[in-house]
């Protein structure tokens, strides 16, 4: 199979290498194979090798998506992978990015838990059942990985938009009853290149790996402009 | 600020639904049934209800398309929300003056 892998910053070009098909293979096997065998000064990133960091998420065949649990056999075209670095990010060097931009957009989105209880205090009880809760965890899961900020289009023509994955966040900590600071989260997610930026366009969901949908937390954001931040009492 | 605006214009925008589609079957209605403009002024004027439609109109417009306008010129140029918000608010002034003017030639 012929893997073209993007070698380079932000001006490069493309090297090409051959890589034997072998059973259950994934694009990071592929990286790896092609770094250890091939060409040692290949840069990019990975850590765990099984979906839970987010470290090792790359362009493949013009699509954004984690590395180590996408099979070749799913993703390439005519025994061909085109391997680049995330869009939306500055390149450092081959497939590795500056991540920087990313995180620091989910602290402007307000995305650090503040807690209330000290550890003196018992751990906060909380019930499962409350709607509120139910709303967090179903966009808790995230793991970092920046798939949705690559594939959104608003932040590839917007640099001062937020992006799907500092929203979502934003969206978890204005339905968790921990948080004491639920209403500066809001007020900062609604801040200038907020959730009232996005565009509603879908890609971020469609590309998530962990099938979170950043698009229904930003709309809940949205919502919640007209109806209040979230009630923690379940009514 | 940005919370205020993005309600200001979804409020208007669903406000302005229905006014839209009033205005565009009052032209339908008008240029099907051939009256000059002179017959038409001879309706409107005068006319409370709509001296207070195109009124409503007016200034519902005023709201929504300068905040839409905002949005373009900060999404699409390199200009600054420092220049754009006077832009826009100057924009909006500038509806207002021309729409109440144009509900005044009509209606009184």
């Amino acid at each position: 199979m012929e893997v073209r892998i993007w070698r380079g910053k932000a001006e490069g070009a493309f090297s090409s290498y051959h890589v034997p098909v072998r059973d259950n293979q994934t694009i990071l096997d592929v990286v790896t194979e092609i770094q250890r065998e091939q060409e040692p000064a290949l840069a990019y990133r990975f850590a765990c090798r099984v979906g839970v960091c987010g470290s090792c998420a790359m362009t493949v065949n013009g699509k954004p998506r984690w590395t180590c649990r996408t099979h070749v056999t799913r993703v390439a075209h005519e025994g061909v992978l085109t391997i680049e670095p995330l869009r939306n990010l500055p390149r450092i060097k081959d497939l590795v990015c500056d991540m920087g931009d990313f995180f620091q957009k989910w602290q402007k989105a307000g995305g650090k838990h503040s807690g209330s209880l000290t550890r003196a205090d018992k751990p906060a009880l909380v019930d499962i059942t409350n709607p509120a809760r139910v709303t967090a965890n179903a966009a808790i899961e995230c793991i970092n990985c920046a798939i949705c900020y690559s594939a959104c289009d608003v932040v590839a023509w917007d640099k001062d938009y937020l992006g799907p994955a500092a929203l979502n966040r934003a969206w978890t900590l204005v339905n968790d009853e921990r948080h004491s600071e639920r209403e500066e989260t809001f007020d900062k997610s609604f801040g200038e290149g907020g959730c009232g930026s996005c565009h509603s366009q879908g890609n971020c969901t469609r590309h998530c790996p962990v099938e979170i949908s950043p698009s229904e937390s930003i709309a809940g954001l949205k919502r919640a402009a007209f109806s209040g931040l979230p009630k923690m009492d379940g009514n | 600020m940005e919370r205020t605006l993005f309600k200001a214009q979804r409020i208007s925008a669903i406000l302005l639904a229905p006014w839209v589609l009033i205005h565009l079957g009052l032209i339908l209605y008008a240029v099907r049934g051939g009256l000059t403009a002179a017959e038409i002024l001879d309706r409107t004027q005068g006319s409370l209800f709509w001296g207070l439609f195109y009124g409503s109109f007016v200034l519902l417009v005023t709201v929504h398309a300068p905040i839409g306008l905002r949005n373009i010129l900060r999404e699409w140029t390199p200009l600054k929300s420092d220049n754009i918000n006077p832009m826009c608010f100057m924009f909006g002034l500038f509806i207002l003056v021309m729409g109440i003017r144009a509900v005044a030639a009509v209606v009184g």
